[in-house]
């Protein structure tokens, strides 16, 4: 038992908990966290420039380390703040714990300065959230909140401290175990699903594999691949999954949904789907009830409320991605006879299917296209490299034309997409891995919405590359308006200003403006090795579309390749 | 299968600030419909017992349980089978009582429903009614003729028959 306040007893705990930096913006309530952080030197503070980036930032640096990221606002606005970055964790599936200052405990309730019920606020965007009333409580909360939103399915957690529990001294004690009476994660497959599940994949003549987020939370990389070779299953990813294998493997066909490319031809020919870590999202599956309606169905999650939640399962298997891909490929190896596994006839259509669909997806040189500049980058960029994206147009370029080699290497507002959210996650994940050139895709609409901290990254010294697909509108709100409003732009254009390369010098950023796809090539190749942020102003055609796509409310089948003219 | 009806389901709950607040919150944001709820301490002081009526066809009764059980306070939830439980749910009316004639029929109702009056007043008593809720709906009727003042439920509680329990 140590004697000390809750503001030390929350720092000692952090550190506990293998905690190394910490992304935040002090204020009036949690000034006791700020002052204990002044004397410490284990513990690395980046101050941000606005709390929704340190969010943002303890989220790219947890999807890029696997550890869980750490951010901390002061009450009120502070805290309101956050609540973006806590949002999209939260729709991602991202491990972070955050930390809000609140009025002491005798002002909450009274509508206090900079009071918010951030607890209520943040309730149904987190998986849990605590609020100490005794410095006692801090050190089993910090425990609890860790474990929480590392195990399971991951998640944000909320720790909201009243001032006066920052202050207040006490008799700490810091345990080293967690018992939680209403959570207690399955990760194990029950052996009678994995068996059900094995015998059909071995019998069926077209399984495909759907792998999603959880097989990266997990880190089933390994699993996924094996099993996909032993079955001879091509791979498709959701938007959370891109990544989980190389996409130069050849039994990967890339991205299902929305904005997928061949990988929703071959789905849908699929007699078999088995789904890993994915929650079937509706811009994964187009309409609920015409996804695959012929095929059977085994669905893979921790989360057994995403079982039968929007698509109903045939088997489903309630476990950690991992456990359980290797569980079934077990049990095919030694178990199931290996006669069936020679599917060469639907290798061979699923090839064909890839080659089709190529010319489609293969830029046309010269000028400078979107996927033509996001092809330059993924050959300058090594296998072990960080692409990070906005939302929007550039996010779904880099869906389809980014070949993400490196497990963990696409970093995605998926869920809530979050505009603004690239840039920061960007910094947060070159904290995490210093060593690997680290690259947030834009465009000029995100970019604009986290930009001051670019101040952030130069003072803290957090060198990434920041590449602007500028096209001066809200690129994919254009596109809808084009494509499905019959061209009525309204409210879309943002009249190309301002000046990124003078907005980048402003900051002590490097800034450049190119205007042909050699000068990115050499702007881009300088930028990976420069060590201060470079920002790269690409000016790109405003009616160029992101193709193909599945129109709102339309089935996988319901592919446009080419731009309707309305 | 898609038969929309009225579910039981009893939850363990731990006995903090705001956990009702959780339950309410998620039933609100995923869209479900619950008809009656209540909530009562148990055996163990550190744990309560809440018991919720929810309406839906099978797979939203299954996606209620799952959402629910992700809150770290649930320690328990499950259904209740209808014909395997003991259900019951409190009524206190207030009903006016126009003469002697009304007031002599509405005794003989309380009795015959096994009710009690725990209130009398010149022109108005209380009565108190368990049962199912279809005992308390025929009571309400029944009062409906001298003029309801005010109703309060509690909203049903329950408990599996025999063996069965949610610990």
């Amino acid at each position: 038992m140590v004697r000390m306040t809750g503001a030390k007893a929350l720092i000692e705990s952090l550190k506990k908990e293998g905690v190394r930096v910490v992304f935040g913006l002090p204020g009036g309530a949690i000034l006791p966290v700020y002052d204990a952080l002044y004397d410490e030197t284990e513990l690395r503070h980046i101050l941000v420039r606005h709390e929704q980036c340190a969010a943002h930032m303890a989220d790219g640096y947890a999807r890029a380390s696997g550890r869980v990221g750490v951010c901390m606002a002061t009450s009120g606005p502070g805290a309101t703040n956050l609540t973006t970055g806590v949002a999209t964790a939260y729709m991602d599936s991202s491990p972070i714990v955050a930390i809000t200052g609140q009025v002491p405990t005798i002002m909450i309730g009274r509508d206090a300065f900079q009071e918010a019920d951030i607890v209520g606020i943040m309730t149904p965007i987190t998986k849990h959230c605590f609020q100490p009333r005794d410095a006692k409580e801090i050190p089993r909360i910090v425990k609890e909140a860790f474990y929480i939103a590392s195990t399971g399915r991951p998640g944000p957690v909320l720790i909201d401290l009243p001032r006066d529990v920052q202050q207040m001294e006490a008799d700490i004690e810091f345990p080293e175990d967690v018992k939680l009476l209403g959570y207690n994660p399955k990760l194990e497959p029950h052996p009678l699903q994995i068996k059900k599940a094995a015998k059909l994949l071995v019998e069926a003549e077209k399984p495909f594999i759907l792998a999603g987020g959880g097989v990266r939370l997990s880190g089933a990389y390994m699993e996924l691949v094996a099993l996909a070779e032993l079955l001879q299953a091509p791979i498709g990813t959701t938007l959370m999954g891109k990544g989980v294998v190389p996409e130069d493997h050849p039994l990967c066909v890339g991205g299902v949904g929305m904005h997928g490319g061949v990988a929703n031809k071959i789905i849908c020919e699929a007699d078999v789907i088995l789904a890993i870590g994915v929650r079937f999202s509706d811009r994964t599956t187009g309409r609920f009830d015409s996804f695959c309606p012929e095929a059977k169905i085994i669905h893979i999650d921790i989360d057994s409320a995403e079982i039968n939640k929007n698509i109903r399962a045939h088997i489903p298997i309630v476990a950690d991605a991992r456990r359980a891909l290797k569980a079934l490929y077990d049990e095919i190896i030694n178990f199931v006879a290996k006669s069936n596994l020679n599917k060469t006839g639907w290798i061979k259509r699923v090839n064909e299917v890839k080659e089709s669909a190529r010319i489609y997806l293969e830029c046309e040189g010269g000028r400078l296209s979107a996927p033509g500049i996001i092809r330059e980058m993924r050959k300058l960029m090594p296998r072990e490299s960080i692409l990070v994206t906005e939302v929007g147009q550039n996010q779904m370029w880099a869906y389809l034309h980014f070949q993400v080699l490196m497990p963990g290497g696409y970093i995605t507002s998926g869920g809530l997409g979050t505009m603004g959210f690239g840039f920061p996650a960007s910094l947060g994940a070159k904290i995490a891995r210093p060593d690997i050139p680290v690259v947030d895709l834009a465009g000029d609409g995100s970019f604009l919405m986290t930009e001051q901290d670019l101040a952030t990254s130069i003072v803290e010294d957090i060198p990434v590359t920041v590449v602007i697909l500028n096209n001066g509108v809200l690129g994919m709100v254009a596109q809808w308006q084009r494509l499905f409003y019959h061209r009525r732009y309204s409210q879309v254009h943002l009249g190309r200003i301002p000046d990124f390369v003078k907005l980048a010098e402003a900051y002590g950023a490097e800034g450049v403006k190119v205007e042909n796809i050699d000068d990115f090539r050499e702007a881009f190749a300088k930028a990976l090795k420069n060590d201060v942020t470079t920002v790269i102003d690409v000016p790109i055609d405003p009616e160029e579309d992101v193709l193909p796509m599945i129109p709102p409310g339309g089935s996988l089948r319901d592919m446009m390749w080419r731009g309707r003219v309305s | 299968m898609n038969e929309t009806n009225e579910h039981i389901i009893a939850a363990i709950v731990e006995h903090k600030p705001g956990v009702l607040f959780k339950i309410t919150n998620l039933i609100r944001r995923r869209g479900f419909n619950i008809s009656s709820i209540s909530v009562g301490s148990t055996e163990n002081p550190s744990l309560a017992r809440i018991t919720m009526t929810v309406t839906g066809d099978e797979a939203t009764i299954e996606q209620v349980i799952k959402q629910l059980q992700k809150i770290i306070e649930v320690v328990k939830i499950s259904r209740l089978n209808p014909s395997e439980s003991v259900i019951r749910e409190l009524l206190l009316i207030k009903v006016h009582v126009a003469d002697s004639r009304a007031r002599s029929d509405i005794l003989i109702y309380t009795q015959i429903f096994r009710g009690r009056i725990i209130d009398v007043a010149p022109d108005s008593m209380i009565i108190e009614v368990t049962g199912g809720s279809n005992k308390i709906n025929a009571f309400i009727e029944l009062m409906k003729q001298y003029g309801v003042k005010e109703i309060a439920r509690t909203g049903i509680t329950a408990l599996a028959r025999g063996e069965k329990s949610l610990k």
